[in-house]
């Protein structure tokens, strides 16, 4: 049963691109407004990944801990970023990153290493060929629970600003009067990888499983691995919104238990 | 030994946002009449009070400082009765701790107001229940932003008496921001008015 990878080739990748090119034009006919950010997002797709190819290509030729480590680091700025560009109403300052940082910080490495060191076990635990990928899949799954469940508390309590002080009026502590929003919120963050664990197998087969069965892997391999990335994904998807969500609550209110909205700005100010 | 001295309320130049400096004592069992053109800084100055925003100047409570308060229990003892109330959950008898029925009694509702869907309430029903929830906390100072503007005359007066009695009772203070001059002079002893953030008049006739 050797199924020999088929490797692509440039022309096969233009093959595909076809389509996309196809479908901005569609979307430029319907005025949907779109055009030009699908083809910048598909030239960025490309861009993006040659380069961690070659980076790859480098980092894994050396297993040294210094390289892994600041590829993970470059990760973690681009996936707090991006965290922070998600916001319609993001912290002021060093809040607004530093918040999406360390909780994906907390929650991804703390998990990755994790799965590194005494799942899979190999050695040494930092081997960039396991880290690297492990560590990507982990930051953009946490960076979207945790953008949602960020975006998600301070645009209600925006919106429910006025019952929120209304509460602390009577003599509600802060968390009593942003308890509801604070638990709707992380439950925002955390229902799409439920929902995708529920449903893997059965709707959708899981991009990295695809991509593993398409390389040649026998499926069950794949479907083990699977497994664990969507267990750890949950897990830090999970433990990140829960810190994200629980510091940003308290950052809305000061010591003096009042709301304090002048720390969100609208983005794009 | 100085007990008499000290006012219930002091406001010591207070600021915040354009308004300010505002001074003003509150005697224990006095209410004060407030009044001003609206945007002229009255709910501010409540809200300062009630430290539900960040101001400057200090304020004390039977001679305690603000600061030296944990704000929930400060905002327990200053009850502010915010001119629009709010309301977060489904039931109105979720937004009480006790069933406090004498009170409901008072202001013409029966104990069964308290399994009320809150969405059936009108805007008066509102008014008067969110009064009585913040009596719940059996505040020294009460802090009322315009308390009858959605009520007939009927319900304005019956809470005009539940005010003046829990005042009379308890020895609690009162500022009352209101725009009808003749309820002012019924229910307050002292008047000021509240001109682009200045506190002006001295106590005297509306």
């Amino acid at each position: 049963m050797t199924s020999e990878t088929i490797f692509l080739t440039p022309t096969d990748l233009s093959l595909a691109a076809l389509l996309v090119i196809a479908l901005a034009l569609v979307s430029r006919r319907m005025k949907l407004g779109l055009a030009g950010q699908i083809l910048m997002a598909a030239f960025r797709t490309t861009v993006q990944l040659c380069l961690v190819g070659l980076v790859l290509k480098v980092v894994f030729a050396s297993i040294h801990p210094f390289l892994v480590a600041s590829m993970a680091v470059v990760m973690l700025v681009a996936a707090a970023r991006e965290v922070m560009a998600r916001q319609k109403r993001r912290f002021v300052g060093w809040w607004g990153f530093g918040m999406g940082a360390v909780s994906m910080f907390v929650s991804s490495f703390a998990v990755t290493t994790f799965a590194l060191a005494a799942i899979i076990g190999v050695d040494p635990w930092y081997t960039p060929q396991y880290a690297i990928p492990l560590l990507g899949m982990m930051l953009g799954n946490t960076m979207t629970g945790i953008s949602l469940g960020l975006d998600r508390l301070t645009e209600s309590a925006w919106e429910r600003r006025s019952t929120i002080e209304g509460r602390l009026m009577l003599g509600h502590t802060w968390s009593e009067a942003i308890g509801e929003i604070r638990r709707t919120s992380v439950r925002s963050a955390m229902i799409p990888t439920i929902n995708s664990m529920a449903a893997a197998g059965l709707v959708s087969l899981p991009g990295m499983m695809t991509g593993q069965i398409l390389a040649g892997n026998p499926p069950l391999e794949a479907v083990k691995y699977q497994i664990l990335i969507m267990f750890i994904i949950s897990a830090g998807t999970g433990f990140g919104a829960l810190i994200a969500v629980w510091t940003g609550a308290r950052r809305l209110f000061d010591d003096r238990h009042r709301l304090r909205l002048d720390r969100l700005k609208t983005s794009g100010q | 030994m100085e007990k008499q001295s000290v006012p219930r309320l002091r406001v010591n130049n207070l600021f915040i946002h354009d308004v300010g400096p505002v001074s003003l004592d509150v005697e224990k069992g006095e209410c004060v009449g407030l009044s001003g053109a609206s945007g002229s800084g009255k709910s501010l100055f409540l809200r300062a009070i009630a430290d539900i925003e960040p101001h400057g100047g200090t304020i004390c409570l039977d001679g305690t400082e603000q600061a030296l308060i944990p704000a929930p229990a400060w905002r327990r003892q200053v009850g502010l009765l915010p001119a629009e109330s709010r309301w977060w959950s489904d039931t109105v008898g979720d937004h009480f701790s006790t069933s406090a029925a004498g009170g409901f009694n008072r202001l013409g509702f029966d104990a069964g107001i308290l399994t009320w869907p809150v969405s059936r309430l009108s805007s008066g029903e509102r008014q008067r229940l969110a009064l009585l929830r913040l009596m719940e906390n059996q505040p020294y100072l009460l802090l009322l932003d315009e308390p009858t503007a959605n009520l007939d005359e009927e319900n304005s007066a019956k809470v005009e008496e539940l005010i003046r009695s829990y005042r009379e009772e308890t020895g609690a203070a009162v500022v009352w921001v209101g725009h009808q001059r003749a309820q002012l002079y019924r229910v307050a002893s002292r008047f000021f008015a509240m001109d682009s953030g200045r506190m002006i008049g001295d106590g005297g006739a509306p």
